[in-house]
Order: structure tokens, then sequence, then C-alpha cells
């Protein structure tokens, strides 16, 4: 079956990693060889110290959960038939935030800082989705 | 004392023009940007010819709306056309009337996004969120408010105070798009968009231009109608925290207590001395957050002062008056700019609020800005 919603964008080299990553089902982040910060979404030279030598590192999946959506809408023809849908913010235990989905339906209890962890959702055979479990 | 402090009232705003708002398919950009540009040239009175200063706002390409006006500026400056733009516009503008790199500058922005159907999200504006179906400023603000209310708990019903007393104001605007009555039941029963916001805490998008015209207080002493002084500006940007379009996990807080300083500062005066707020509504969350963070209320109480219509024409801070851009028209800040203006001169008919001297503009986004404006 047609894979139909948005795909990562194949232009954006420097997400590459990111998504690479997600298939070997690993979460990653950016992270500063020089200064050592961590960050995501990545960037061309570290925001901090603006050194050009960066990694991918995987992290933990863990995170608290800081806020939730559900759409209505759907701005891609892909999504209508999961309307409605959610979408969270999670903050990664590392630091950085990331928007992603629930796994599965929404979760009947929801609040701000509540443990969650990543699962990996592979949907098409180049291509997984990382999305939060609340615990 | 700043430098930026020894230009108040210095510069001033002598003329504002505004197209009809609405759906226009047979109107170009351009055409819209050169109807607002007359009813400006019209309102101050100047020979557009003295006009030596251009400042473009979406509309695509200044050189050739300098064409079509017949202007050969000696500044010009072209703006994205992001909501964000029209509050940095002006202090640019005064910036370059004060330093005498244009005597008078007109700044013209214009949107067809309605005709041509424009959505704000999807692959409009792509972005790395797409594949997990998380689009549009709407949804940021939606993510922004469920925390907002998780956090102060702050309810749908106070949200919807916003946009009825906005709804309020343009009944008594001629000019508004939304002539329908709005209860707060009807905002409780909208259609919900991202949830936790519903349609009637949307913003509208509809055709239209605006034009202001600015000049040296001194040299608007000569033109038809009383200049309206630029008291004051202020000016924080929120760029290395913006990896999610349109959101901050502390509404820009921070962003907007500095702008107030500045403002404030430069003005020599605080909240209770504005006697009408113009406050970029692009969701109605974004009005809670200006309030917070300006100090018209306290952090996490902004849902409790909006209740009984405060925000009203009758109530202790009218703002939008002429219906912001949930009710009015989706000009992106700037016919707050000019109603500010009508304001303080006196020229809102039914929407007047008495005794109207200092009028404040804010816009709680990445680029938060914030100008008082008052009479001279």
């Amino acid at each position: 079956m047609t894979y139909t919603k948005p795909l990562p964008q194949a232009d954006d080299l420097v997400m590459q990693p990111f998504w690479e990553h997600a298939r070997a089902h690993r979460l990653a982040i950016q992270r500063c060889d020089d200064c050592g910060d961590g960050h995501f979404p990545p960037s061309p030279v570290c925001p901090h110290c603006l050194s050009e030598e960066q990694s991918w590192e995987p992290v933990s999946g863990r995170g608290t959960l800081l806020s939730w959506v559900t759409f209505h809408r759907a701005y891609w023809g892909g999504f209508i038939p999961d309307l409605p849908y959610q979408c969270c913010l999670v903050r990664l235990a590392e630091g950085p935030l990331i928007v992603a989905n629930f796994a599965g339906d929404k979760p009947s209890h929801l609040a701000e800082g509540l443990p969650v962890h990543a699962v990996f959702q592979d949907m098409t055979d180049q291509f997984t989705l990382p999305k939060f479990v609340v615990e | 004392m700043t430098q930026m402090d020894a230009l108040k009232n210095k510069v001033a705003i002598v003329g504002v023009g505004t197209t009809e708002y609405g759906n226009f398919p047979q109107f170009s950009d351009y055409a819209l940007g050169a109807k607002a540009f007359k009813a400006a040239v019209e309102d101050c009175g100047i020979d557009k010819n003295q006009i030596d200063g251009l400042v473009c706002c979406r509309v695509p390409f200044y050189a050739r709306m300098g064409e079509v006006l017949g202007l050969n500026p000696r500044w010009t400056l072209q703006m994205p056309p992001h909501g964000r733009m029209s509050g940095m516009a002006i202090i640019e503008a005064m910036l370059a009337i004060e330093t005498g790199a244009a005597d008078y500058v007109a700044l013209i922005y214009t949107n067809i996004g309605r005709s041509r159907r424009v959505n704000y999200g999807g692959d409009e504006a792509a972005s790395i969120w797409d594949p997990w179906g998380f689009t549009s400023p709407g949804a940021a603000h939606a993510m922004m408010f469920q925390m907002h209310q998780n956090r102060y708990g702050t309810t749908t019903r106070q949200l919807a105070e916003v946009s009825v007393a906005f709804r309020q104001h343009a009944l008594l605007n001629p000019d508004a798009v939304m002539k329908k009555p709005m209860t707060i039941d009807d905002h409780e029963e909208a259609r919900p968009i991202v949830e936790p916001l519903r349609l009637l805490d949307y913003c509208l998008i509809n055709d239209g231009a605006v034009c202001v015209i600015m000049t040296s207080a001194e040299r608007a002493k000569d033109l038809k109608k009383p200049p309206v002084l630029i008291s004051g500006v202020g000016a924080r940007d929120a760029f290395s925290h913006c990896s999610i379009s349109n959101f901050d996990e502390n509404f820009w807080y921070d962003e907007a207590r500095d702008t107030a300083n500045q403002v404030y500062q430069m003005a020599g005066v605080g909240p209770k001395d504005i006697d009408g707020l113009m406050c970029y509504d692009n969701f109605s969350p974004t009005v809670l957050f200006s309030l917070e963070g300006f100090g018209f209320c306290g952090r996490g109480e902004s849902g409790a002062y909006v209740e009984g219509g405060t925000l009203g024409l009758q109530g202790a801070l009218p703002t939008n008056t002429d219906g912001g851009h949930l009710s009015n028209s989706y000009m992106q800040g700037w016919a707050l700019n000019v109603e500010a203006v009508r304001q303080l001169r006196g020229e809102c008919g039914a929407r007047q609020i008495k005794d109207c001297n200092m009028i404040q503009y804010v816009a709680v986004t990445p680029c938060t800005r914030s100008i008082i404006y008052s009479r001279a």
C-alpha cells in the first residue's frame, strides 16, 4: 500500500542521521564534539560555540510530557483517515524538545510532566517514526 | 536612558489608508497596495513625490510597487510576509527618518491570501515535524494554550472572552469582515480545528492592504491632520529556541517583559497609563500571553483578568477596538497600528475610546515588538 503521509524531507541533509538512527530504532540528538552541547533539531554548526565538529548521539528515549493537541483538520490528505489525531510535545531527558505522536490511542490520562518513553513504528521499508508511550 | 529613548516623540505617523477587506480575486497585491497608498496620501495631504522612503511588506516585489506608484525613493526596505513584521517595519522607518535616510516614508502592506486560498500549514510551510502531522501556527498556539490550562487552570470560556470582546468591537466597525454577534457559548460550540483551539480562536484570512505614512514630528506639523507621535518602542527576538515555529514553552514571557521594560521606559509611562491596547491576535491565546508579559495582569492570571468584558470598549482595557485579526481583518498587525492612529485622532465613531491619549501596540511572537503612540 502506498504511504500517503509526509515523508522526511529528502533534501534536509542535516536531519538524515536522525532518520537513519530511527530506522535502527534509536532516538538520537546532535552533540557538539568541542563543547558538548546537545541539541535538537540539528544545526549545521553548534549553536553554542559554532563548532562544525558535531556527532549524533543515541539518547535514552525517556522524557516528560510537556503538552499535546488534537488535530481535527488534515493539512495532508494522508491524515484524513486518522482524524482526529494527537500530537505531543516531549522534553527528552537529555534536554531538547521533540514533537511526535502518542503510540496507539490517545492516553486516557494526560498531564504536564508525565514520564514517557519512545517506541518505534516502521511506516515503510525505508522510514521509521519515533512515537511516545505514557508510562 | 538609552540612545533609543532620545527618539521619544521625534517621529510621527501622519497618514493612514486602508482598503476594503474581503475576497478580491480581481485585484493584485499591487492594485490593493495602490488603493491603500492613495488613501494614505489623501489622509495626510502630502504630495506623493515628496515620499523618499518605501517599506514593502508581503508585497511581492518592492520595485514593481514603486513603479506602480511612480516613486524613486532613496531608502527602500522589503520585509517578508510574516505576521510579526508590522511593528518591526514601523520601528525601522522611525530610525530611517531620525537619521535622515528618508524624510517621508510610506509603508505598504498587501495580502491576497483569501482569494488565493492560503492555508498556513501542510506543504505551504514544510518543517521537520511534518511526518508526525504537526503543522500550522494554530497548532503551535494550541500546544501553548494547553500548557497555559495545565499550569494556571485557564479555561476555554475565559479564552472565549477575547474573541467575544473583539467581535463586539467589529460590530461597531463598518469596515470589519465579521458582522455576526458572538457569545461565549458560540465560541465553546464552534468547530474544533486543533484542540484545545476552535474556529473562533483563529484569525480571519482575508484580502486587503494598509498604508502608513511617517515623517519627523517637526515636518508633521505642516500636514493635514494632527500627528500621532511614537513615544516608545521595544523589541526582543527569540530565535535561539525557535525549533518549533511559533512556539515558546514560556509563551515569550521573558521577551515580552524585556520589550515592556524598553517601551515603558522610553515613553515614561506604565500599563496603567494606556487608554487602549492594540494586541496582535493571530490566535486568541496570544492576547492572554501579551496581557501577562506586558504587566496588565500577573503571570498566569490573564484568564481571570479578561472575564466580564475587561477588553471591551467599556472595560478596564479596551483592546482591538477595530475587531482585531479575529473579527476585523487579517492585516497582520498593520490594521491595528492604523486603529491606534484613528483612536488617537478621535476618528472611530461608535467604537471611539473616550479621552484617548495613549495607545499601545504589542505583538508577542518570536519577534516581540511594542510601540506606544500618543497625541501631539
